[in-house]
């Protein structure tokens, strides 16, 4: 049982990056945007979010810098594909290629600086510790899975969950559906197409943001590692999620700890005893494989399956030009 | 007519694209209480400048006055703001949005849904309007979207209305209806624009036309001083013969047969119901119905493009069931499908006329070079005999009008000598000359001996054009009827759902 709960822990905290993640694409995509650079955003913002913690070990900081700096990244992707209506699918992977490659460079200039792998101080990292309500926490088994995590746990979750709000009772959530669905009939009715089109992409990914920090301060523990691989193609996983959570933040929440369950198994797979020997003992690479396969896996069934009221946005991926003959 | 303001005035408006010029200097005024008919051939400028109305395009020169005020409208909004309401001829609805969602997007109330419900409703009663606000737009029929787009306007105070072709996809029970409510809107001291190609239309519902040319605005006229001949002529420029010949021809029975056909639509319902009928050579069959009763399956599976549940496709004795589509090409079967985007299905936008061309030819061609010089020659010579408006056989088809685009479809089908000819909507928005044009290239063929099988909207057309008319309404047959006998009434309850059970079966 207790190999249970800490695998049901590790996997909350490894899918909080990825609900970040997804929760940003989200709001991205209901607009009409399909953004392929969240790996590169999450890059940016966990570059940015280190580098502030380690210089002036200040949280607050270092997230609104994280956030702040994937802002950027997306408002450039913003800026090329409505105003000057470039191919998304590209400038979304150039994004990528640009974020991996940006906050590498600058990882290597952070690690020569320090003289060694850079290390947020450990005052820094006690302000990011588990929060222990009081009774609460320590109530057998529940209180570990539910009431015992960092304070970014709950941020996801409330910023998943005030977005799906936004959507399903909200003027501006109806605005940016109808915007993502049909951008002609949106302007057609006075809506704002390209104000509301700008807002959600640079939000939505100064919240990837957040979650490439989460992943560079809180799963590495506060450890740069030069030429090491802080992101890890979860920005990959959290583009799949979106679909698998059909494009509602609030399933984001479920998908999310489903796939950081996945991330995780290697790391506990060998602990449970119940499993027959071949399958524990298979090799770890069949295991860190497992989140890539099972994203492929949602891909194709997604293609495959076609309603006619299908939940995603129907213009995505679609540049609007509102003179367009 | 009174000195007093006008609702709308527009002075000297200038839109250019590229080289074309869409509007030139055009003068246009609408009263209160008045219905304006604007009438004009593709390609005169009629839908740009309710665009330059409606805020989505910014005129280059001239000046807008409404109320007398001089006025800027540079987006949707500001047009709202003026009270100015478009129903556009694609409808701007969001498809998995409710209609109440649809009419509350982008206003300024907050989302008090109780207050705004009744407010719809207080207004639907007012001009008779039935509409169901929880129904999703994808489940409506065309009829009840665009009521859903008058409502949206309404609700939004528009005191100007602007329809763009509103009648092209409504029975003639639906038009009528429309008709009421917008005889109701006039009485309501509103103004209204309506823009149709159907003159019998504008004779009845308008109080005045306005006719523009090549984007300039050339006549207005009082309808009660008007007749057909009279639009036409100022529309065209010449005079012009308003009826469409209907030849005699010898026909051989059973040159197409269709045999219980069923087949399932995208969506997974069964988009054609047991369907029976058959084609003579040198006939020409029309079938009629509202948009989206099984039409483009239809041509779709006798172009071999679309799976068959059941039933048999026999052209001239042969099953054609299972069939590629280049094999079904090949046995003279031909087909210009003209969807409601006109570029959907057939041209590739971003080639010019001639790559076109190419498109249907290619595989003839010898070697592995492309032979462009035949493919230009007939792009050329089809510009010339269909009159096709463009600068030159290299513009892309996309920068074309789409009455133009039409006529390189179909010329390009037709050009095939195929010996079944499916045609669907081929005069979809098109202005008269043109449509004539086409109508004439059709009965060439059905004089040559093919076979036609036009699927039309315009039910005058398809009374004066067909020999007999097959009537579909959700995937199954009505009837097949003698186009010669039957009256424009009994065509639109067939088309509602009635049936009828004899006529059915050919002579041979």
């Amino acid at each position: 049982m207790a190999n249970f709960i800490n695998f049901f822990y590790a996997a909350i905290l490894s899918g909080t990056p990825l609900l970040f993640g997804t929760t940003g694409e989200i709001l991205c995509e209901k607009a009409g945007g399909l953004n392929l650079g969240v790996e590169g955003m999450m890059w940016i913002g966990a570059f940015a979010g280190f580098y502030t913690a380690w210089k002036t070990e200040s949280v607050f900081l270092a997230f609104l810098v994280a956030f702040a700096s994937a802002a950027l990244g997306a408002l450039l992707y913003a800026f090329l594909t409505i105003t000057l209506k470039t191919n998304q699918n590209v400038t979304g992977l150039t994004l990528t290629t640009f974020g991996i490659g940006i906050s590498t460079v600058l990882g290597f200039a952070m690690t020569e600086n320090a003289g060694g792998n850079p290390q947020i101080s450990s005052e820094f990292m006690s302000k990011l510790a588990p929060i222990e309500i009081p009774f609460l926490s320590s109530i057998p088994y529940i209180g570990k899975m539910f009431l015992n995590y960092n304070p970014f746990v709950y941020i996801a979750i409330v910023i998943a969950i005030v977005i799906a709000l936004i959507f399903k009772f909200s003027k501006t959530g109806l605005a940016i559906r109808a915007i993502g669905e049909n951008p002609s009939a949106a302007d057609a009715a006075g809506i704002n197409v390209t104000l509301h089109k700008y807002l959600c992409t640079i939000i939505g990914g100064g919240i990837c943001g957040i979650g490439g920090a989460y992943m560079s301060i809180i799963t590495l523990n506060g450890t740069w590692q030069s030429g090491g691989g802080v992101v890890g193609g979860y920005g990959w996983i959290a583009v799949a999620l979106v679909i698998f959570a059909s494009w509602s933040s609030a399933k984001a929440i479920i998908g999310s700890f489903i796939f950081g369950a996945f991330t995780c198994l290697q790391y506990y797979i060998g602990q449970f005893s119940f499993l027959p020997a071949f399958i524990r003992e298979m090799p770890v690479s069949i295991y860190q494989m497992l989140p890539f396969l099972l994203t492929t896996i949602v891909l194709i069934i997604s293609s495959v399956n076609s309603k006619k009221i299908s939940s995603e946005p129907h213009s995505l991926g679609l540049n609007y030009f509102r003179e367009d003959r | 007519m009174s000195d007093t303001q006008y609702a709308i005035e527009l002075r000297g408006i200038t839109k250019i694209f590229g080289e074309i010029i869409a509007n030139d200097k055009v003068d246009l005024t609408v009263n209160n209480g008045e219905i304006l008919a604007l009438l004009g051939e593709n390609g005169s400028g009629k839908t740009t400048l309710m665009n330059i109305l409606s805020g989505i395009y910014h005129p280059d020169a001239g000046t807008i006055k409404i109320n007398g005020k001089e006025v800027v409208i540079n987006s949707p909004k500001d047009s709202f703001a003026l009270k100015i309401g478009m129903i556009h001829q694609h409808f701007k609805l969001v498809e998995v949005m409710t209609a109440f969602e649809n009419i509350l997007l982008g206003t300024n109330n907050k989302l008090n849904r109780k207050k705004a419900a009744e407010e719809i409703k207080t207004l639907c009663d007012k001009f008779s309007l039935k509409i169901d606000l929880k129904k999703r737009v994808c489940n409506m029929s065309v009829s009840e979207k665009q009521t859903v787009e008058i409502v949206k306007v309404l609700y939004r105070g528009a005191n100007i209305l602007i329809l763009d072709e509103p009648t092209a996809v409504l029975t003639p029970q639906e038009t009528q209806n429309l008709f009421e409510i917008l005889r109701a809107m006039k009485k309501d001291g509103k103004a209204v624009i309506i823009i149709t190609h159907k003159l019998n239309e504008v004779l009845e519902i308008s109080d005045r036309v306005m006719i523009l040319r090549k984007g300039k605005s050339i006549d207005s006229i009082e309808t009660a001083k008007a007749n057909a001949k009279i639009l036409t002529e100022a529309m065209v420029g010449q005079a012009i013969d308003l009826e469409i010949e209907r030849p005699e021809t010898e026909k051989e029975p059973h040159a197409l047969d269709v045999r219980h056909l069923s087949v399932k639509g995208a969506d997974g319902r069964m988009a054609l119901k047991d369907v029976t009928f058959d084609i003579s050579s040198g006939e020409i069959l029309g079938v009629a119905g509202v948009a989206g009763s099984g039409q483009k399956e239809l041509c779709e599976t006798i172009a071999g493009l679309h799976k068959v549940e059941k039933g048999a496709i026999l052209f001239k004795k042969e099953n054609i069931v299972g069939k590629t589509p280049s094999e079904i090409i090949k046995a003279g079967i031909s087909m210009s499908f003209i969807p409601e985007d006109r570029l959907g299905m057939g041209l590739v936008a971003s080639m010019d006329i001639t790559h076109n061309m190419l498109l249907k030819s290619y595989k003839n061609s010898k070697g592995i070079f492309l032979d462009r010089k035949e493919a230009k020659k007939l792009a050329e010579d089809l510009v010339e005999k269909l009159s096709i408006k463009t600068p030159n056989v290299s513009t892309p088809v996309r920068l074309l009008s789409g009455g133009n685009v039409q006529k390189v479809l179909i010329g390009r089908e037709i050009e095939s000598n195929p010996q079944l000819l499916i045609t669907a909507y081929p005069e979809r928005g098109l202005d008269i000359n043109s449509s004539y044009t086409i109508y004439n290239l059709i009965n060439k063929q059905k004089q040559n001996g093919s076979s036609v099988l036009f699927i039309g909207e315009d039910l005058d057309v398809l009374l004066e054009l067909c020999d007999r008319i097959l009537v579909l309404c959700h995937g199954e047959v009505m009837g097949v009827v003698n186009a010669r006998e039957v009256t424009k009434e009994d065509l639109g309850f067939m088309m509602a759902g009635q049936k009828i059970s004899d006529g059915g079966e050919n002579n041979g």
